[in-house]
């Protein structure tokens, strides 16, 4: 792996830098948006009324508290550790997604803004966004990559359904990266009028602090439930890693509980070649992507490089920069998990508990069910079920040979 | 050595290194300095231009795709100061492939290349503490952005930590053609005037005569980018690669040709 290149003089005190990763690299158009959005997030972030109607949206339009559910038959066949899951899959519009999309929505009401942009890969981030627009009666639109539109063509309809405009992008790999670079494109262009409401752990500050803000609930909510339930906390949260923002919502609140191990699973995709996954710890090295330092599947002239997994939500070159100081300092660990692990996770967790994960997260079901069996049966996996997967039937239809009509 | 503008207005020239040819880059570079252009801006491709328009993705999807490095584009560079020792040279980059060439390599070389300057279009004043010495220590321009948005506060940090000329945006947006200039171009000029005596260019979106000399009239310079990206794309698809430096050149000569008619 390449040495880490110090794009800057880092400081540690500097808001929005974690470690040595994060920070602002965008064209400098955008940057008195940057600033105006962090200051007007440090303000809604200490207004009691901001919170207060942000949490009764939570409570009574999306669903929260998740239940933390523990799965006896799954725990039983497994012979190991006791396998529990955090229900962010029965959030309302099916993911963890609209915990950030409410929170922005908000603060972007607040600051006065009428026209919404995001983007989307798997199309959770989508959904939850045009479902918050709807909410609010604000214009919004999506950008997506066309590989994606393709393989979650549910989530296009609904969006459309939900009265947002869905804009194909079909420059280089058409997938979030390029949606990414469309919808920065679109805000640079835009940016006196509308709110980027990004979804993912990722881009320039305040976007991956403001993002795990929003999706801290997770693991405010976990912790009091496992130690509701078991009278102590969890050997390990496992979380899959996309841009990284279920995960980083999962792991949040234990950072200081040194004792509870934190893994995120990356895509494994179909192969170890560059190309065939998105193990950015992989095969990555630190560098600059979309707004922030981390870590970047890049060749060898600093060309991003494309990426591969059955799973669009966890198909991407870059990795939110909080996870890349936790890689780093070694306090989370990262694994992958393949195409193939996340497909047979999809059916062993759909007919042992009655739950259809969506394939992102059925790679960290993967990983609990690689290493639950030989772990004592006194240790407690908490796997974050960030999504739902009946948005995937169309591919595991195909990929599971299951027959319709 | 200083960028210096012979001409009134001067004419910035970007290009897309490598497209249709780093061979090609470096003729129409040539043939561009020859038809008046003062200064020479040298893209360098990158796989993910998230502030550039379709013409300049498009130039920049082929070139990475004949594989063109920060490596060759260094050595168009270094081709264009041996032919034309004064002409102005600036290379223009996103900051990843900096990165992994590694700064203070990239600092070396581009200097031995004969570059005059740099600009690196997503590296704000804010993050370019290390940037900034090494193009000290090799005496290179550090050139940076100002955008319309920006409050004086950002200008005055953006004229004041630039070297060879301040870079002016047009407008807010992406890189691109556009009909008419909007009246941000004049007042954001004014606005960083007061913090620098460098020369002033302003750039996005100027494509004619008419832009130039409407620039003309406030800033020291301007900066043509796509409008030519996209005659390179149109030459050599229509008469092959060979036709764009010509092209090009009679391009750049009518650009100045109603201020010649001005100045009668």
């Amino acid at each position: 792996m390449a040495s880490v290149i110090l794009p800057s003089v880092p400081s540690e005190s500097r808001p929005g830098r974690f470690g040595i990763y994060g920070g602002r690299y965008v064209p400098e158009t955008l940057m008195a948006a940057l600033v105006e959005l962090e200051h007007e997030y440090d303000v809604a972030k200490a207004d009691a009324a901001f919170q207060t109607e942000l949490a009764g949206l939570l409570k009574d339009f999306a669903g929260r508290p998740t239940p933390l559910y523990f799965c006896k038959r799954l725990t039983e066949q497994l012979g190991g550790a006791k396998i529990y899951l955090k229900r962010e899959d029965l959030l309302h519009t099916g993911a963890h997604k609209i915990n950030n999309a409410l929170g922005q929505g908000l603060l972007a009401k607040r600051m006065g803004k009428k026209r919404i942009i995001a983007e989307t890969g798997a199309g959770q981030h989508g959904v939850a966004t045009a479902t918050v627009c709807a909410l609010l009666g604000m214009e919004c639109v999506i950008y997506m990559g066309d590989v994606d539109m393709a393989r979650q063509e549910l989530n296009v309809l609904r969006m459309r359904l939900l009265g947002a405009e869905v804009r194909g992008v079909s420059s280089g790999s058409k997938t979030l990266k390029d949606a990414i670079s469309e919808a920065m494109r679109d805000w640079v262009t835009n940016v006196r009028t509308t709110y980027y409401l990004l979804g993912s752990a990722l881009g320039a500050h305040p976007y991956p602090t403001m993002v795990r803000d929003f999706h801290r609930c997770i693991s405010r909510e976990m912790k009091e439930q496992i130690i509701e339930k078991e009278g102590r906390l969890p050997t390990a949260v496992i979380a899959c890693v996309g841009g990284g923002s279920n995960a980083i919502g999962a792991f949040y609140e234990f950072i200081p509980n040194r004792e509870v191990r934190l893994i995120g699973v990356e895509a494994g995709g179909c192969g170890t070649e560059l190309g065939q996954h998105a193990v950015r710890f992989g095969g990555g090295a630190p560098g600059v992507l979309q707004g922030t330092f981390s870590y970047v599947l890049q060749d060898e002239n600093g060309q991003i490089a494309m990426t591969h997994s059955v799973s669009a939500g966890l198909d991407y070159a870059s990795i939110g920069p909080e996870h890349a100081a936790l890689h780093d300092s070694g306090r989370a660990e990262y694994v992958s998990q393949d195409d193939a692990a996340a497909l047979d996770a999809v059916v062993k967790l759909s007919r042992t508990e009655g739950i259809l994960p969506a394939l992102e997260s059925a790679h960290a079901v993967a990983e609990a069910l690689r290493i639950a069996p030989s772990m004592p049966a006194r240790d407690i996996l908490v796997v974050n079920l960030s999504g739902r997967g009946d948005k995937d039937m169309g591919i595991l239809a195909r990929e599971l040979n299951i027959q319709g009509a | 050595m200083p960028i210096v503008f012979t001409h009134k207005p001067g004419l910035v020239v970007y290009l897309t290194a490598g497209y249709p040819s780093i061979e090609v880059t470096r003729d129409i570079a040539l043939q561009a300095i020859d038809a008046g252009a003062d200064v020479i801006e040298l893209g360098v491709p990158f796989s993910d231009p998230l502030a550039d328009g379709p013409v300049i993705q498009r130039a920049m999807e082929r070139a990475v795709a004949r594989g063109t490095r920060l490596k060759d584009v260094l050595t168009i560079s270094r081709e264009i100061r041996a032919a034309r020792p004064s002409a102005g040279l600036v290379v223009f980059s996103y900051l990843n492939p900096i990165l992994r060439y590694g700064l203070k390599k990239f600092a070396d070389d581009a200097a031995a290349s004969g570059a005059d300057g740099v600009l690196v279009t997503d590296l704000i004043v804010e993050e370019a503490g290390e940037y900034l010495a090494e193009m000290a220590r090799v005496n290179l321009a550090p050139i940076f952005l100002a955008a319309p948005t920006s409050p004086n506060e950002r200008l005055e940090a953006i004229a004041t930590r630039s070297q060879g000329f301040v870079y002016a945006i047009s407008r807010v947006g992406i890189t691109g053609t556009q009909q008419n200039l909007t009246s941000d171009a004049a007042s954001l000029v004014a606005r960083i005037r007061r913090w620098t005596t460098l020369p002033v260019a302003v750039g996005f979106g100027i494509s004619n005569s008419e832009h130039v000399a409407q620039v003309g009239k406030f800033a020291d310079a301007a900066v043509v980018g796509s409008a030519i990206v996209e005659l390179i794309e149109r030459t050599t698809t229509e008469s092959g690669p060979e036709a764009a430096p010509g092209a090009v050149a009679r391009f750049i000569k009518g650009l100045r040709e109603p201020q010649a008619a001005l100045a009668r």
